[in-house]
């Protein structure tokens, strides 16, 4: 019996305009992991992974061509509705981006754009998911002080709590600890490898290192394309293409 | 008559401190020359009596309801527009036919004389729409010359927004309405409020457009259908007349004072705020 | 339907930003409304040559409004504008951090005092001086050139100061490092470099100086006459509306927005070139 994918991409592509900026790809995502999707600057992972929650439509002229299914919906059905779409699969930037409010009033922001409004449940809400995000400790005292008073690392889990509130099935990471020290990006691994019971995340690290250190499964792409994916550590040890192992070893970048 | 670099130099640094310290010296001048002669008149009684005898004696009391309803009326209207135009600027579309058209309206009513204005406002509210001399009248034509300097404002502000939050909002599943509500219009709010504290100062120091449209009426306003003499008119009448030159001083004492507070509140709005958010 | 749904916040913001183009479509239109039968009716040429206003007489000619507007303009770009340049110079070369936070909300200060007390401190300091140490009546366009000087000071500043900040830093560093001194930079390198930037601060600033008129009426002497010495009184375009709008009827209020078409005109035309050489500079 094959588990069903969570998330399945079938022939994708994205053109910028005339520009293809992904080549026809095939990948699986299963329910509860950590995938890692790693390339050179410019492969396309960025890309992909904005598709997955239809942030792309933002950009002006973009044109997809295949399908991604998501629990076996094709999320470019005419009746998805995209809004909800984005409260199914969250998105963490490469810079923490706080929004210039309280810290309640960051992670209560979705909740109270899809229209809860008891003050309860929203307090209930923040609790939980700075929780899950490792940061409530740090910050239950302060919670209507500026979120932009926080530290770097404590910002980018402000971030990734203020996604939880909505109670996602996939979190989309890009580059997350990009710009954190040593100390806060173990810390947000850590979580994330806890968080992965409840929600199916796509991560793209910032370097390889990351991703060996928490992936289950990855995919490593170059130019668009989907050069080889499986089991974190088989691509990461004994990768089948040479052009994964060139990469990985630091024959190029 | 050649003269060496260094001496040169320091020729130009004393004019051009010459030139700053002129700069400063002709406001002061300005400033205490009409504080001077003009805070002995003001007194609690002067601000808050009526005119008597066609300015003769009495206070500014009406002079100073009007122009606040006359700078009110034109806020209320011109900041929705204003900021809802920048707003189409900066989310609804790409630079193109319709933003260099919108923009190009907006400097060209910038550059427009005050008193063409007021002759337009005269023609169009007074005598056309039958508004006659009206707080409303004075109002409408004010806010359309302090449209451009709130869209001008307004944009910047909005430009000067971090870029990613919109896309946050749109991330956690926000519609753009909700977007701009909950994300843009807060982070903005600075820049758009300094525009309008701007524009605030603007009308209240007005009178050639004003005095056509308004009217001057020395009596206290009852609604936004009367006719009105702002502040700035009150003096202009008092002197051009002869009046009376105490009460000429108390009026221009009042208005400068009235400016003051409003440059340095909107100074302070702006620093209060960046300390709040940061 | 959902889809027009999407489309509606669009197309109401569509609407609310055409009120900027609206608002102009109406001025000009019924400013030439108004003020184009009596054109039609005395002639354009005579209109704008005619060297006699007498509204008595049914006699519009503006052309000593004109030479009033643009002999007190002149006035006051000679006198403003090198004080302009050399305080934006000041503000951004020469001033240490805490003498520009000083100057910088003076000047904006000085940009908030309203026309009427401009006016009414020329005629109380200047209009007097002149007359005791210059001569004439002391109500004169030299009196109207120097309020109108200081006037534009904060709009000549503020887009210079922009054109000068602008300047990519290495035109500088470039200069200073073969041995210029800070004045010869200036002087050689920025501001040719900010030429049209500053070309556009001056002629926004002359367009500020045309609009101008309460401060103008009270110490410019209002003689309709040509003005034949800036010692002499005059009128200027902005002024003569301001005097007469209040009692004129009639042809003589049209002939008065007549002269508002050919003030619209001016800056329309001065504020397009402004814009235009704005635009070069920026390239």
């Amino acid at each position: 019996m094959t588990v069903q994918p969570k998330i399945a991409i079938r022939d994708f592509s994205f053109y910028y305009g005339s520009h293809q900026a992904i080549q026809s790809i095939n990948l699986d995502i299963y329910a509860n992991e950590i995938f890692s999707l790693f390339g050179p600057a410019n492969s396309g992972t960025t890309t992909l992974l904005r598709a997955l929650n239809r942030l792309s439509d933002l950009v002006p002229k973009a044109r997809t061509e295949g399908q991604i299914l998501i629990d076996g919906q094709n999320i470019h059905d005419e009746d998805v509705i995209v809004t909800e779409l984005r409260r199914r699969v969250g998105m963490v930037f490469e810079e923490p981006v706080p929004l210039p409010m309280s810290i309640f009033d960051n992670i209560a922001y979705g909740p109270r754009m899809r229209g809860v409004r008891n003050k309860a449940v929203l307090a209930e809400r923040v609790e939980e998911s700075l929780k899950l995000a490792v940061l409530w400790d740090e910050v239950k005292d302060r919670l209507h002080t500026s979120a932009l008073r926080l530290s770097g690392g404590q910002q980018q889990r402000l971030c990734i709590a203020r996604i939880l509130s909505l109670g996602p099935e996939i979190m989309l990471l890009d580059r997350p600890c990009a710009a954190l020290d040593p100390i806060s990006t173990a810390k947000i691994e850590d979580s994330l490898v806890l968080l992965k019971e409840k929600v199916t995340i796509v991560l793209i690290p910032h370097n390889t290192q990351q991703a060996i250190r928490v992936a289950d499964r990855a995919g490593f792409m170059l130019m668009g394309e989907m050069v080889e994916q499986g089991p974190a550590e088989r691509l990461f040890t004994v990768p089948e293409d040479n052009r994964t192992s060139d990469y990985i070893t630091g024959r190029f970048g | 008559m050649r003269l060496n670099p260094k001496t040169t130099q320091a020729l130009a640094k004393a004019v051009i401190w010459g030139s700053a310290l002129l700069v400063i010296v002709l406001l002061l001048f300005i400033l205490l020359f009409v504080l001077i002669k003009g805070v002995p008149t003001l007194s609690w009684q002067f601000l808050t009596e009526n005119p008597r005898d066609m300015g003769r004696s009495g206070g500014i009391f009406s002079t100073i309801v009007s122009t606040i309803l006359v700078t009110l009326v034109s806020v209320a209207i011109a900041t929705p527009f204003g900021v809802g135009t920048a707003l189409y600027l900066t989310e609804f579309t790409r630079e193109g036919l319709a933003t260099r058209i919108i923009r190009f309206s907006a400097d060209t009513l910038a550059a427009i004389p005050s008193i063409v204005y007021g002759l337009f406002g005269f023609i169009f509210f007074v005598i056309n729409l039958n508004m006659g001399w009206s707080i409303l009248s004075g109002g409408l034509t004010m806010a359309m010359m302090i449209l451009p300097t709130i869209i001008r404002t307004s944009e910047e502000a909005i430009l000067a927004i971090h870029p990613l939050y919109r896309e946050v909002s749109f991330s956690l599943g926000g519609t753009k309405m909700q977007t701009i509500l909950g994300a843009v219009l807060p982070s903005a709010l600075r820049g758009i409020m300094t525009g309008v504290i701007l524009s605030i100062g603007r009308c209240v120091a007005e009178t050639a457009a004003v005095i056509l449209t308004a009217g001057s009426s020395l009596r206290l306003p009852e609604s936004v259908f009367s006719p009105a003499r702002t502040m700035a008119v009150h003096f202009y009448i008092l002197v051009r007349e002869g009046i009376s030159m105490e009460r000429a001083y108390g009026t221009a004492a009042a208005l400068i004072i009235l400016i003051l507070i409003i440059n340095v509140g909107a100074n302070m709005l702006i620093n209060r705020f960046v300390a709040k958010n940061h | 339907m959902k889809r027009l749904l999407d489309r509606l916040p669009g197309f109401i913001f569509l609407l609310v930003a055409l009120s900027a183009l609206s608002a102009l479509a109406l001025i000009i239109v019924f400013i030439f409304y108004e003020g184009i039968p009596i054109i039609a009716k005395i002639g354009l040429g005579q209109f704008t040559l005619g060297m006699s206003w007498a509204p008595g007489k049914g006699e519009f000619g503006i052309l000593p409004m004109i030479i009033g507007t643009v002999s007190v303009t002149l006035g006051a770009a000679v006198l403003g504008v090198p004080v302009a340049i050399l305080t934006s110079v000041f503000l951004t070369e020469f001033a240490p951090a805490a003498v520009s936070r000083i100057v910088r909300p003076a000047i904006q200060l000085l940009a908030g005092i309203p026309s009427v007390v401009y006016g009414f401190w020329g005629l109380t300091f200047i209009v007097p001086y002149i007359r005791l140490w210059i001569g004439g009546p002391g109500l004169s366009v030299l009196a109207g050139s120097v309020i109108l000087a200081i006037m534009i000071l904060p709009t000549v500043i503020s887009i210079t100061e922009v054109s000068l900040l602008a300047l990519p830093r290495t035109y500088k560093e470039g200069s200073l490092a073969i041995g210029a001194t800070q004045w010869q930079t200036v002087w050689s390198v920025q501001l040719p470099a900010a030429r049209s930037g500053i070309m556009a601060a001056v002629i926004l600033g002359i367009g500020r100086a045309v609009g101008e008129t309460m401060a103008v009426i009270m110490v410019l002497g209002n003689a309709v006459a040509l003005p034949e010495s800036i010692l002499d009184p005059a009128r200027t375009l902005t002024t003569n509306i301001g005097i007469e709008m209040g009692y004129a009827s009639g042809d003589h209020q049209q002939a008065l927005f007549a002269t508002g078409i050919v003030l619209l005109v001016i800056v329309m035309s001065l504020n397009s070139i402004a814009q235009a050489t704005l635009k070069r500079s920026q390239r």
